[in-house]
């Protein structure tokens, strides 16, 4: 390795991908990326694409095979059982080790089980990894071999799930623990928006309803489920598990580095072990920046992360300080993007306006201070709004008239297509005004 | 791990792999359609009645239009790029292959063997399928058929049955509407029923498409043509003026405002067929950084040829004399020179630093460019020039250019390179327009801050093999001289992240190390530090 500082980073995510490209801008160190999951870095979020057939794997890849060679980033493809923190080395499981001089852990997610009865049969699965995604297409390649799916869990990846099985044509069955989709997260009138858009998709979406247990055939493969609230039984050939995702840092139990239920990173993104940091969904702040979670397993958080942890590494330490909140998401054929912060139930001192298009494909959601008049965050939903834009309102700390004044100006839908902030304002003003009068 | 379902042999269906009974109607429909023609050209004692050709026209519309219905029709607006990758004829499977090589097939036999197709010489009757032609060609322009009649009444209905499929497939979508409305429009009223009527009302102008610019158009400025348009009159005149001020007026202008897209896929025929025949074919265009390397140097190249066998045409038809014609041989050399050298001028002084290396490249073309239109000058005759004959550089161009590599490869490989590889990698008229986009445009595809998750769609459903993604994550704006401006990019984007715009030129081409919604005073930093 000559006299050149090393960097490992166990995990070819977003985030250590992101980590290694900024290092590699910043210094001359030698830098190896570990991943036992595939080779090169591919987009996870387009992992639903490849058995869609949008895309192949091929085309999931960010950057050309050659990218790597070409920027001196070695790729390993090897699972880490160990890490020595005294003697900097990472344990490989072929029985090699790899001395480090900065160390990143960037390993991401797991799904999350909950000891349900036959969470480990074989047709059961979450939807994560590369792996994940090759084990849906043997177990659900059609409705002919697999006649019904279930999934449970109403979040991001269980939505992406019900598009993935609808593609083929496959029946399913929703259950999703909450009142309305993803209400824990979304406003009433978004969330309820959201879920009679499933319900179009002739999804059998089952509300405020528990998975009890999965029952096996006598070969051992799963034949159906049965719910905890009514105990009725479900035919099926394979059960999506998606309620939610936790660090996946297992392989760490025998090193002195802190965990809870991350990594434990101070803002630096350093963990308690001098030299070892870790970053994206794997990592845990003490306490949440902001009104942020203490774990992000956002893809743009990754990246932000990969970016900042790298000035550390290359000498210029510096803190995760990201900038307004923002994400993005598409609900089978709504698109979803939020700026600010919109809670499912307004917090004290706020309120929100919803506005919702007669066609029931389109709403918006604005949360603002109720005397200030502050805004404080949009979510849309099937209309597209400029990043830039919104960011520099929240920067300015604009309020919510004139947000609603300037709208258009924020508009990100392509050319041609039909306008709604006037009818947004207007929505707005008679509500105010209704209330007001009241 | 296992392998993916068995490629299917649906065309489009969106949510099975399998076709449904309308679907299985449609098709038969479009095959006996096409049948009646494979009938006429095997001259099975097919009569030559408008109506016979009307019935297998109309049958294969309305095959197309059923199979789109049922599709699309009741399906929820959205994405529909269901098993794209899974299909036969979508995927380079074997439907794909076939399909190619029918298609080339009838290219060569289109361009090289039109006898093949009954078409009568010296004065003779068409037979086969040029003859199930005639009776609609006496309507439109009261003369026989020939085989570029066939070609363009085929085109034309493909263009509007497919251009029908395309705007069900993105009826949410209403750029992707309106564009695929004006290319149906174009081609049927300017590329097809306009030269036809034209011809009826004045037999001695030459076939004139009005949209079709030079150097796409690169026989406008043949002798023939030209002595036809100027003795037939003011009409003539004014449409080889008119052919003269698109190219050097009207489409700088249009290209200034809106981007090449304005023709590449709103106005242009090859376009217009690519983005509704060949919309299936879109995703098989290469990405790789070796294909935009290829592509840059053959798309150069052909324009480079062009413009000097176009030049070297007009050249050897000119005379020496001013008194007989204001414009003489060495008058038309300084000309052309001046103004390549006012071009290359301007560009190397307001764009150098923009341009990098590509400015050695330009200016390498320029050089060649220069030395070739030379030497022509003092060794050429009025026959030859670089010692070979003009005509026999111009029937080079015609060959290998205008027909095998537009046609048979063009539009015979959309199956296997994709809808657009003319369009990219051989169109002189897209290389002089998106020269312009590069240097000159407001139109650019914004990036949406840091909203880019990397999936890739953009960059696999770009037909003109741009790797969009790179671009959008990184934040940087989309400014390519190949772009065609159709927006399916911006289409099939999950997170909202790419939008057609014209704007300023000011800031149009951004890059940004660290992406909007990370810590402010870090980007500040480290793009200061760029």
């Amino acid at each position: 390795m000559g006299n050149r500082k090393h960097a490992v980073i166990i995990g070819n995510g977003i985030a250590g991908v992101t980590a290694a490209r900024h290092i590699r801008k910043n210094s001359d160190m030698e830098i190896t990326i570990i991943s036992s999951e595939t080779k090169h870095f591919f987009s996870r979020t387009a992992l639903m694409y490849i058995y869609m057939g949008h895309m192949k794997y091929e085309h999931t890849k960010p950057y050309e095979d050659s990218f790597w060679k070409k920027n001196r980033i070695e790729l390993l493809q090897e699972y880490v059982t160990d890490i020595d923190t005294d003697q900097k080395k990472v344990a490989l499981q072929s029985g090699d080790a790899l001395r480090y001089d900065s160390l990143i852990i960037a390993t991401g997610s797991k799904p999350n089980k909950f000891g349900w009865p036959g969470q480990d049969l074989p047709q059961v699965q979450g939807l994560y990894s590369k792996q994940d995604l090759d084990k849906l297409e043997k177990k659900a390649p059609n409705n002919a071999v697999c006649k019904r799916a279930v999934i449970v869990g109403g979040g991001l990846i269980g939505i992406e799930m019900a598009e993935m099985l609808l593609s083929r044509n496959i029946p399913i069955t929703f259950l999703i623990r909450e009142d309305s989709f993803w209400d824990g997260v979304l406003p009433q009138g978004d969330s309820e928006l959201i879920t009679r858009h499933i319900f179009k998709h002739h999804v059998d979406i089952r509300l405020a309803t528990n998975l009890k247990e999965i029952h096996a055939d006598a070969s051992g493969n799963v034949k159906s489920i049965t719910l905890a609230e009514t105990g009725e039984e479900i035919q099926c050939d394979v059960v999506g598990l998606t309620a939610g995702v936790s660090p996946n840092i297992d392989f760490l139990k025998d090193t002195s580095i802190e965990t809870k239920h991350g990594v434990l990173v101070n803002r630096q993104l350093e963990t308690n072990i001098p030299d070892v940091y870790a970053i994206g969904d794997c990592a845990e702040q003490h306490e949440g920046i902001g009104n942020r979670r203490p774990i992000e397993a956002v893809w743009y958080t990754g990246r932000m992360m990969g970016e900042a942890v790298a000035q550390t590494i290359c000498g210029h330490r510096r803190e995760y300080n990201p900038g307004h909140w923002f994400n993005s998401a598409k609900f089978l054929d709504i698109e979803y993007q939020t700026y600010g912060w919109v809670f499912a139930a307004p917090r004290d001192g706020e309120t929100h306006f919803h506005w919702r298009h007669a066609d029931d494909d389109k709403c918006i959601t604005i949360s603002y201070d109720k005397s200030t008049r502050l805004f404080i965050g949009i979510n849309t939903f099937g209309i597209r709004l400029r990043h830039e834009t919104m960011d520099r309102w929240l920067t300015e700390q604009r309020d919510v008239d004139y947000v609603l004044q300037h709208l258009k100006e924020a508009n990100f839908d392509p050319e041609f297509y039909r306008h709604y902030e006037k009818e947004i304002l207007n929505s707005f003003t008679s509500q105010t005004n209704q209330i007001t009068n009241a | 791990m296992s392998e993916t379902p068995q490629p299917s042999m649906s065309l489009a269906s969106p949510d099975t792999y399998s076709l449904s009974n309308k679907q299985k109607l449609a098709l038969s429909l479009g095959t006996i359609g096409l049948l009646i023609l494979v009938l006429a050209f095997a001259n099975f004692g097919l009569s030559a009645n408008i109506w016979v050709l009307a019935l297998a026209l109309g049958l294969i519309s309305t095959g197309v239009v059923l199979y789109a219905r049922a599709a699309y029709l009741d399906k929820i607006p959205g994405i529909k790029n269901d098993g794209v990758w899974y299909k036969s004829i979508s995927s380079r499977g074997i439907l794909g292959w076939l399909t190619g090589v029918v298609l080339t097939s009838f290219y060569i036999v289109l361009y090289f063997y039109p006898n093949l197709l009954g078409l009568g010489v010296d004065g003779a009757a068409n037979t086969g399928l040029i003859a199930l032609f005639d009776p609609l060609s006496q309507l439109l322009s009261g003369r026989d058929a020939s085989q570029w009649f066939v070609y363009g009444t085929l085109y034309t209905v493909a263009i509007l049955a497919f251009g029908y499929k395309f705007m069900l497939k993105y009826k949410h979508n209403k750029y992707q509407q309106l564009r695929t409305g004006s290319v149906m429009f174009f081609q049927l009223g300017f590329a097809f029923l306009i030269p036809e009527f034209m011809y009826r009302l004045n037999s001695d102008l030459p076939y004139y498409d009005l949209k079709s610019m030079w150097p796409l158009n690169y026989y406008i400025f043949d002798e023939w043509s030209v002595k036809a348009f100027l003795s037939s009159g003011n009409i003539g005149l004014g449409l080889i003026i008119f052919g003269i001020v698109s190219v050097f007026v009207i489409s700088p202008i249009l290209t200034y405002k809106y981007g090449k897209r304005w023709y590449c896929s709103w106005v242009c025929g090859c376009g217009g067929l690519a983005e509704t025949a060949g919309d299936a074919f879109r995703q098989l265009s290469d990405k790789s950084t070796g294909a935009w390397k290829l592509e840059r140097w053959l798309i150069h190249t052909v324009l480079v040829f062009s413009v000097l066998m176009t030049t070297a045409v007009i050249y050897t038809y000119l005379g020496y004399d001013s008194n007989n014609f204001w414009l003489t041989k060495d008058l038309f050399i300084k000309l052309v020179i001046g103004f390549l050298t006012l071009v290359f001028a301007v560009i190397i002084i307001f764009k150098h630093k923009e341009l990098g290396k590509d400015a050695k490249y330009g200016a390498i073309g320029y050089f060649v460019l220069l030395v070739a239109l030379l030497v022509m000058h003092f060794t050429g005759t009025t026959e030859e020039v670089f010692y070979i004959k003009a005509s026999s550089l111009r029937a080079a161009y015609g060959l290998y250019i205008g027909s095998i590599f537009s046609g048979v490869i063009g539009t015979g490989f959309y199956p296997i390179l994709g809808n657009r590889a003319w369009c990219r990698f051989g169109c002189p008229m897209a290389a002089v327009l998106g020269f312009q986009q590069r240097m000159f445009s407001k139109f650019r595809i914004t990036t949406n801050g840091g909203q880019c998750i990397s999936c890739g769609n953009c960059s696999t459903y770009c037909e003109m093999g741009i790797d969009v993604r790179a671009y959008a994550q990184k934040g940087e704006n989309i400014v390519r001289s190949s772009c065609v401006g159709c927006g399916i990019c911006a289409a099939v984007c999950p997170r909202g992240v790419l939008k057609l715009e014209n704007g300023a030129l000011e800031g149009r081409i951004n890059s940004n190390d660290i992406l909007l919604g990370n810590d402010t005073e870090l980007r500040d930093l480290i793009n200061k530090q760029k």
